[in-house]
Formats: C-alpha cells, structure tokens, sequence
C-alpha cells in the first residue's frame, strides 16, 4: 500500500512536470509577444525590447522553463506581466469560489444523479426507467452554456427566483452548482441504476428478501449504501469534468472563480497566470484520480491495487 | 465520459461485429429516435440552400428594427432574425453543416489516433507502449477546454483547425479504451497459439485483433462525434472556434448572447439543434454498446 | 472574460486589456442643474460602484484601464489636471507654472503643505523622483514613452542613468523641467496618470506590490483591498482642495456582471453602474423614460476605424482604399450596435480640438466604389483578409463590413483572434491587410489632436509593434505635423490647429483608414445621487468623476 501510494505520486508529479512543460512550450509558441503588451501603446522599439530583456524572454526556450521550474520549486508561480500581481495570490483569491462551485456542483450531481439511477434501478424495465435514462442522456448531451443560459431565463429572468448571475448569497449558488452538475447527474444515475441492479442481484439481497424482511427495508438499509459507494468513489474523476466546465460555467454566471482567471488571461496572453491556472487545474485532476484510483479497492474489495 | 472508460475490462472473445446490426439497432425505440435526427440534420445539411429562400449572410435591411433589434420569428423569418437582420432558420441549416463536418472530421482523425495510440501501446507494450501510455496519462491530466482554448490561440481558427484542435483533445479516450482492449485480446491463448505457430505481428494485429476491436470502435466513434459537436459548440461559444460569418450553432450563441433576455429564440433554438444532434449520437452509441458489445450493458437494455 | 450577456459592449470594454485607455467623454448637457435637490452638494454618505473585472493595479505609472484610470485619479495627483468636468487643463499639486519663450523649459511652482496619505508632506524631490521612476525599464511602465521629450529621458530608458537630466530641483517648492525638443502636448502629459507624484519611502516599502497598497496625496486613500472582491476608498481629511472630497467612502465591488449591476442599480443596491449599460438592456433602459431619466450620455474621444495596408498589394493602391471608404455604410454599422455612436468622416472625434465639422469625408457610395474599383484595375474585386478582436459586437461589425465590400467584388476573410492576437499581427513587420480597431484602438490619452496622430498615423507608429496598422508613412505629414507641435506660445494655438486640421485633410486624401464611427458613453446611476451631469459624463473620469459626485439624502 505505501509503496503503491509512493510509486503513485512519483508518476503524479512526473505528470504534472510533464504538463508544466507542454504548457509553457504551447505558450511559448503563441503568436502574440507579451513585452509588447506590457509595454503599452506610447512604447518604442527600445522599451519592449528593454522590457523583453528584464523578463528574459530572449532567453531560449530550455532556459525560460529551467527558470520556471526554479521558481515551482520555491512555491513561485511568477508574477502577472498585466496586473503585476504574485499569480499565487490571484490563483488564491479566486480558488474558493471555484471550490465552492464544485462543491455545490457535486451535491446536485450526486443527488440528481443517485435519485434517478435509483428510481430507474428500483423500475427497471418500465417506461419510468426508459424516461430517467432518457433525461439522463439529455444531461450527458447538453451543451453547458445553454443549460446554464436555459436556466438562467427560467428561474432567474423569468421567474425571479434566483439572481442574475453574480457571487455571494446561498441563492447565487444555486443555478451555476446546477448547470456544473448536470453532466455528471447523468453519468451518475447510469452508473448507479447498474450498481444497484448489480447489488440487489445479489445472494444476500435475495436472502434478505426471501427471509420476508420488507422491500423498503431491504434496499435502504441493504442495498443502497453497497451500490452506492462504488459510484461515490468516482467523485475524484469528476474533477476533470470540472475543471472544463467552470471555463464556461463562470463565464455565463458572472462567477469569479479560476475559470474566469483564465480566460481573461488567454484574452490577454497574460502567461504566467494561464500557466498557474492549468498547473492548479492538473494537480485537481491528477488528485482526484489519484484519491480515486486509492479509495476503490476500500469499497470494492474485488479491485486490487497494482 | 472518463467514468465509462472503467467499464471496459476484459470480457468473452468478442464476436465480429453481428451480422443484422442495422435491423436490431432498427428495433430499439431510441435509437430509431436518433438515427431520425441525425436523419434530419443530415438532410436539412445537405439541402440547406434549397430549403431556405435566403442566402446564409445575407443581412436584411428588413431584418432589424430601426433600433437595431432582431426580429422574433414570424411569417417572414420562421425563427426570427439574428443581431445582423440575417434569418435564423437559414443560419441554423448551413451550421448544421459545420456540426456534421466536424463531427465527422474531428472524430474521424481521433478515431485513428486514439486507435493506433492504442493498439502500438497495448500490443507491443515495451519502452514504446510506456511512453505512449504515459504521455496519454499526461494529456488526461489536462483540463480539456483550456488545452482546447491554448491550441485555436496558438493556431489561428479556422473550420479544418478546429477540427484538428478538436482531435487533438479528444483521441485521449479512445486511446485508453483501445489500449485496454488490445491487452486484453492479445493475452488471449488463440494469439497466444498462433504467435506459436510463426504468424508475424503484422498477421496477428490484422487478423486477430483489428477485427476485434471494430466493434468497439464503432461503439467509442458513435458516441464520440456527441462529444465532438459539444466541444466545437463550446469552442465556437467561446469565440476561439469557427470563424465568423460560417455559422456554427456554438457561433450563432455567441454572437446573439448579449440580447438572450429581449430575443431568447437567438439562444433557444440553435441550442436545441446542438442539444439534438448530440443526443441523437449517444443514444445511437448506446444502442450499439448494447449490440456490438454485451459485456457493457448499454444502460437502455 | 467579460461574457455571458455582456461580452464587450461597445462602449466600455473598450479596451479592457490593454488597449485600456482611459475613455473620455463630454457632457451632453446640464441637465442636472435644473434639478433642485441636485444642486447644493452634500457632504457625507458612502456609495458603490460596481465593476465586472478585477482591477489590476492602483499604481500610477503602472495602470492603464479604463477602471483604475479614475481611481488613480482619485488617489493621486499630478502637478497639472483638469477642471472637474471639462477637458480644460488647470494647475493641480502646482500652484502655478511658466514656460520658456522657446518652449523647452517649464517651471513648476509647488503647493504649500500638501500631504501624502502617509502623513508626510510633499516636496519638489517627490516630483523629481516619481518622473524617474516612471522612466526607469525596471518599472516597466507602460507610459514611459509619452516623457521622451524631457532632456536625458533615452539615457534613463537605456538604463544608463537614474535620473532624467532634465528634471531639477530648484527648491523644496519649485521644479524645473527642460525638452529636448518644444511639445505642445507637453502639460497635458504631466496630467496624465503617469506623471503623477508618489513618495518614495512608500514605494521602496511595498515594492512590487505599491500598486497593493497606494499612498498618494488625492482626495481619497484606500481603506482595505480583498482582491476579486471589493476595494474601500475613505475620504482623506488633509486633502488640499478644502470641502472635496463630499463623499465619505466609495465601496468598489467586482466580479458584477452587467446586468446584475443594473438591477441592483433599479433596487438601490447599487449607485454606479461602472460597466455602463449591457447591449440587452439597453433599448430596454431608454425606452423607459423613468429609468432614461438617470442615463447620462456624453461623446467619447474616441473613433473606430478599419486600417488598409498601405504597403501591400492591392491596398497600397489609393484609389482601392479610396472606394472601400466609398463602400462602407456607416449608418447600418451604427444600427447594429443600437445606434450607439455617431458615423465618423475623419480621424479625429468631435470632441478633439481640430475637428472640422464641415468636413464630409467620403460619402457611401457602392456604385461609385465599384467604378473606382474598375479603375484600379480591378474589375471583379480580389480577395483579402479582415482581423477582428473576437468579443462581441466586434465580430458583428466585421461582418456588416463584409458584406458591404462583397457588393462591390471584395471577398473578406475574417480572422477573429484575442485582442493581444490581433494586436502583435498588425504591429508584425509586414502588417496585415485589414483591421477593425474596435475594442483596441484608438481613445485619446489626452484631448490633443496630436495624440490621434503620432501613434497611428505617424512613420514612427509604422514600424514593427507600433500602432499604425495601416503602416501608412507620409514624410511631409510627420515635418508639417512636427511643426505644429512646435508651436506651444497659448496665444497661437488656433493656428496650430488649424495646422492639424490641414494634416489630417491630407491623412484622408490618402485615406488609408475608414473611420467608421464615435462611440457614445452611456453611465446609469441611482437616484440618490446628486451633482451635475458633467461629473457624471467627466471626460477625463470614467464613469463618474469621484472628488465631485455627492449624494441627496445623507442621514
């Protein structure tokens, strides 16, 4: 077990090296020179060169990363060539927001999601089962920025039910949580309807029933919380998920989180923090699948760990 | 879609593909449901400029009130005007077009990727199989959309672009399905058995394990061109996909997003159209898992 | 980004990034001072003024949005600045000033007892030390270039000095400040953000992070800052102009998406609607006479236009730039965008001294385009490319432009890239063939003609990463425009713009851009504030002039 979990986070970082060094080659490459962008629309050629020179970005490419690198080392994701600012304290003050909004994007998609597999496990085989799936592929098949805009225009401009757009309040939270975990909804209640198929096959299952203990006993108290860990365990994967959709989730909510950091930055090829942002991302997902990959053989004793 | 990819695990020597896979696919409901839309929109591309008395860019003085706002649909304009007095039905038909192109290209070119990735890493496995796996491991650790933004930056958009920027993101997951599977099939003893009897790699690969894995293609190629129209939807609704004036449905938003309150249709229909068509393409998919593959069960069985 | 609803309105993400210039705007009117309660400002009262982007930084030689722009102006202050409301220019930490008879000497005469926010009182080294500063590469101003007249400003930008030479101390209250060469425009540079006074004891505490934590001599001084959040400004007591500021705190709140802004706004949540009016709501807003009542509209110094290569085949033909001016039409432009603007003839926006409104420019013609086109040798049109920043209603507007030249035989390939995209290509060496400036360029820093010129007209501009994206270089323009800028006597500066007014004649007889309209600014604000509409239509404060606005009610 230590020497998986060790052998494991040695690929993690290697990985995440890995991502570190596609990234900052992509950038390096974008046809777009961010001397010039500090530089401001008075500066002569002197300045943006003079500018080019202090960031080192005359530097060959191995020599530019080296420095980077250096710098992750130290904790030090660089400063933002436009707001001047450490990209760790920008990174930092927008990462709750984005933790918040996947928290709340997990509770709905787990119960959404664990609601419909049940129901459709529990009438498997009937037109309700037929319809959850359905509405479940509807989930799987919704572009987020029309959910998010559907959603929008129904509860928030139309019924008034829910504010525009915008950060602070419980009821903020509400509709942007929804639109992240409507995805996943319709993963999960697939995953769940064959978990508890799955699980009310089962020898005990039939026991139990057989030993005249009530329906409603049986799959509460028996079966559920069985089939229902082994979809839990796969929240850790989600995290890629996420971290693709909060681009345009906050983007369409008007959320200050990470993903509207990043897109701004793009916008403005401000590099170091699209570079913070996809390293913090990268080490969200390589962690989830890591916690993922460690917590599956706790609840499924049938997987081993390799 | 990673969740799935877990399903994938060694089963039963799979069948070719069955003969009469049309007539079973045609005895499921949905799935006739969603061969219809693809149907729909396959027609409604190809004749768009017969079915539709305006040009796609043609910005109609009439188009637009004096104020400059668009038109909700009437008489004239089924679905209304644009924000440039274009008609939106006619825009919705002609970026049916660029849907489909990419769904087909993009996934197309990931398809092969994500196969070869796949099957050299799974069969041959050695120092190459660990490089490829491991590099395929590093671009799962990548958020998707943001590499997808990163690579339209870095390459000026255009339709073919896309569709390579697309590829690019999204042979991940076949590649880890195909990979699965190849390792799986050729630890089977029949490989086993003929590689005992001399037949060269090139020999197995062709007549063992392709064939083997076609099912599963097909079934990951279904599915993935849903995947595929989102992400060009996305992309071009981000402004770094499609370029303007060829509509995209994914463009269409964009560019009317702003009035979403005062005209919703703007918004409404062109993302019913991705909506369908994406949905159109799972539930086929599923309904071939079911088919071609029946150590998955399909969730509609 | 700014999306969902809003992404880039015309008026005011002008800029966001680094075209970030201040935008400037003019009255429209005085409507306000009909309003009784309005009149007589108040003192006390806090507001808040929402924003949809983070401000970057509050540092002066180092902020250049449009947000931080007024901010600054409310924090810092520079020896001259502008009468509230107007685009007149006033001594401000001077007391008065004088200048040579051959224009290169100005003498600066410093206020008495003026405070930073730190306790300290300012002196004539601040002046010289905070113009070193602004130069010097290592703080990577962006507006280190407009000060390259002051005498030793190359040596200093090389970083082969520390001070500018032409900076001196005569005494702890005058400074004197030699050119190389007379710059008419040289006082409204030392009002501009950049040249604004700070104290070195503070700078050299924070560091990088001064813009963090400001310390200035303005009207108001930072209270707190959570970043991404909000940013608490607090009336500064010790302020030099006695009763301003009138408000006790502004409360700046961010990550507002437009039209949450504006509905709070209509709840009394919120009283300035930084980001304006989203595209959505506008005709909404206007046609409702209660809510048009707390619109204020002003014109900006500010003019889109499409730049033709003048260096590149088929552009470098004047006849073919020439019938594209003739094929565009403006006035569907301005449709599109709600009518938002007002269709441009020239270079120059009507607020600019210089302007000539009798001039007519080129007249929309596609017939006699195509003709012209003919002329040119080329019959059936060609094909060529349009670069667009891609936020709505950019892209927009690219197509309308393409669609107008499509009917006289020009095909246009649009490339809609991120703005720093599309801004590297057209400073490229060899440019691209044509470029819609909308989002990027160009707002005056300064309301002087020559600001409209120099950069994006002039040969300098032309070169690799300047601003001329037409590469459009006319030798006897830049000698007759460098005479007039010469000419800084107060008395003759009607003849120095009527000299301007001559230049950009010229500029359009070579028409190597189409000007295509003036962006109208439109601020909405709650009905508890009070003041005249020029503070909140300031053309030199976007949105509102903070020192001057004041609230009805104060409890």
């Amino acid at each position: 077990m230590i020497g998986y979990l060790v052998r494991r986070l040695l690929q993690s970082i290697l990985i995440l090296i890995g991502v570190s060094i596609v990234t900052y080659a992509l950038l390096y490459v974008l046809p777009a020179d961010p001397a010039r962008q500090i530089a401001g629309r008075s500066a002569t050629a002197e300045t943006v060169a003079n500018i080019r020179e202090q960031l080192g970005l005359n530097d060959p490419f191995i020599v530019q990363y080296w420095r980077y690198f250096l710098g992750l080392l130290h904790g030090d994701f660089g400063r933002s060539y436009l707001q001047r600012t450490e990209v760790a304290d920008l990174v930092a003050a927008r990462l709750p927001a984005t933790l918040l909004l996947m928290l709340g994007a997990i509770v709905c998609e787990l119960a959404m999601g664990l609601t419909m597999g049940l129901v459709a496990a529990l009438r498997r085989g009937t037109n309700t089962d037929q319809g959850l799936m359905v509405v479940s592929f509807v989930g799987v098949s919704a572009p987020q920025f029309v959910t998010g805009l559907l959603l929008l225009y129904v509860f928030a401009v139309r019924l008034g039910w829910f504010p525009i757009g915008g950060y602070g309040t419980f009821s903020h939270l509400v509709l942007p949580s929804l639109t992240l975990g409507v995805l996943g909804a319709g993963w999960y209640s697939r995953m769940m309807r064959s978990s508890m198929i799955d699980v009310l096959r089962q020898d005990y299952i039939r026991t139990a029933r057989a030993k005249g203990l009530k329906r409603f006993v049986v799959v509460f108290r028996h079966a559920l919380p069985n089939a229902i860990l082994p979809v839990i365990a796969m929240i850790g994967i989600d995290i890629g998920l996420f971290m693709s959709g909060i681009v345009v989730v906050e983007s369409v909510f008007g959320w200050p989180g990470i993903g509207q950091l990043a897109w701004q930055a793009i916008q403005r090829v401000d590099i170091p923090i699209i570079m913070g942002v996809t390293l913090v991302s990268a080490i969200a997902i390589v962690l989830g699948n890591l916690l993922a990959d460690v917590v599956a053989p706790f609840i499924d004793p049938r997987i081993k760990l390799r | 879609m990673s969740a799935t990819t877990e399903e994938t695990s060694a089963g039963p020597v799979r069948r070719r593909a069955p003969r009469g896979t049309l007539r079973r696919l045609l005895s499921r409901p949905l799935a006739v449901v969603g061969l219809a839309i693809i149907g729909i929109v396959t027609f409604g591309a190809i004749f768009a400029p017969w079915l539709t008395p305006y040009g796609v860019d043609d910005q109609m003085f009439d188009g637009l009130t004096l104020q400059g706002a668009p038109l909700p649909p009437n008489g004239h304009f089924l679905l209304g005007t644009d924000l440039l007095g274009r008609d939106l039905l006619t825009r919705i038909l002609f970026g049916a077009r660029t849907s489909l192109i990419i769904g087909i290209v993009a996934n197309g070119v990931s398809l092969a990727i994500g196969s070869a990735v796949g099957i050299t890493a799974g069969y041959f496995r050695g120092w190459v199989g660990t490089i490829l796996m491991r590099f395929t491991d590093l671009m799962m650790a990548f958020p998707a959309l943001l590499l997808a933004i990163c690579l339209a930056a870095v390459f000026t958009p255009s339709l073919w672009i896309v569709a390579m920027v697309i590829a690019l993101v999204n042979w991940v997951q076949i590649a880890r399905v195909v990979y699965t599977e190849t390792r799986s099939i050729s630890e089977r003893e029949f490989v086993d058995a003929e590689r005992s009897l001399g037949a060269g790699s090139m020999r197995i690969l062709t007549k063992h394990i392709l064939p083997h894995l076609v099912p599963i293609i097909i079934v990951w190629g279904t599915l993935g061109i849903s995947v595929t129209v989102l992400l060009e939807a996305t992309l071009s609704y981000l402004g770094v996909g499609v370029q303007p004036p060829t509509p995209s449905w994914g463009n269409i938003i964009f560019e009317n997003q702003t009035y979403f309150q005062a005209a919703p249709w703007l918004v409404f229909f062109p993302g019913a159209a991705i909506l369908a068509l994406a949905l159109a393409f799972n539930l086929v998919g599923d309904a071939l898992r079911d088919i071609l593959d029946p150590t998955q069960r399909g969730i509609l069985s | 980004m700014k999306k969902a609803f809003y992404a880039g309105v015309a008026t005011l993400a002008i800029g966001i990034a680094l075209g970030a210039m201040p935008a400037k705007a003019q009255s429209s009117g005085d409507k306000g001072a009909t309003d009784a309660s309005a009149t007589k400002a108040q003192d006390g009262g806090a507001i808040t003024v929402t924003f949809n982007n983070d401000v970057a930084t509050l540092d002066p030689a180092i902020g250049y949005d449009w947000q931080n722009w007024s901010m600054i102006k409310s924090l810092f202050d520079g020896l001259m600045g502008y009468k509230a409301g107007t685009t007149e220019l006033e001594p401000d930490l001077a007391e008065s000033y004088t200048v040579s008879d051959d224009g290169k000497t100005y003498t600066f005469k410093l206020r008495d007892g003026v405070k930073f926010h730190n306790g300290r009182t300012m002196t004539a080294d601040d002046v010289q030390y905070s113009l070193d500063r602004v130069v010097d590469p290592k703080t990577k101003s962006p507006g280190a270039g407009f000060f390259s007249s002051i005498a030793g400003y190359q040596d200093v930008a090389d970083g082969k000095a520390e001070h500018l030479k032409g900076v001196k101390v005569v005494d702890p209250h005058t400074v004197e400040i030699d050119l190389d060469e007379p710059d008419a425009a040289f006082l409204h540079k030392m009002a501009l953000n950049f040249a604004f006074v700070v104290p070195k004891e503070a700078v050299e505490k924070y560091g990088d992070d001064f813009g963090k934590n400001p310390v200035g001599t303005g009207a108001f001084k930072m209270k707190n800052w959570s970043l991404g959040q909000q940013l608490v400004f607090v009336k500064n007591d010790d302020y030099f102009r006695k009763g301003l500021p009138h408000l006790d705190q502004i409360t700046f709140q961010f990550g507002q998406e437009p039209i949450v802004a504006l509905l709070r706004l209509q709840r009394g949540e919120v009283d300035i609607a930084g980001d304006g009016i989203p595209p959505a709501k506008f005709l909404e807003v206007m046609n409702d006479p209660k809510q048009k009542k707390e619109v204020v509209s002003g014109d900006q110094l500010q003019t889109g236009y499409i730049t033709m290569n003048t260096t590149e085949k088929p552009f470098d033909d004047v006849k073919v730039r020439k019938a594209v001016n003739m094929a565009i039409n403006k006035r569907r432009i301005i449709q599109i965008i709600n009518g938002r603007a007002t269709p441009a003839s020239q270079p120059l926006p009507p607020l600019m001294p210089a302007y000539d409104k009798s001039y007519e420019g080129y007249k929309y013609d596609p017939e006699a385009a195509k003709k012209m086109l003919a002329d040119a040798g080329h019959p059936d049109g060609f094909e060529t490319q349009l670069y667009v920043y891609n936020t709505d209603p950019q892209p927009r507007i690219a197509q309308a432009i393409q669609q107008d030249l499509s009917k006289i035989g020009i095909k246009v390939d649009i490339k809609s890239l991120a703005q720093a995209n599309v801004i590297s290509a057209g400073g490229s060496k060899d440019g691209v063939p044509m470029i819609w400036s909308g989002g990027m360029a160009w707002i005056a820093d300064y309301p002087d003609p020559s600001n409209f010129y120099w950069p994006i007209l002039g040969c300098s501009g032309a070169a690799e990463g300047g601003w001329n994206w037409a590469k459009y270089c006319n030798e006897d323009l830049d000698a007759e425009a460098a005479k007039a800028d010469a000419i800084v006597a107060p008395g003759k500066q009607q003849q120095r713009y009527d000299m301007w007014k001559d230049v950009y004649h010229k500029v359009m007889d070579d028409a190597p851009w189409v000007p295509v309209f003036h962006e109208k600014r439109y601020t909405i604000k709650s009905d508890r504030m009070g003041g005249p509409d020029k503070f909140y239509a300031d053309p030199i404060n976007i949105p509102v002039n903070y020192d001057h606005v004041w609230v009805k009610n104060v409890q």
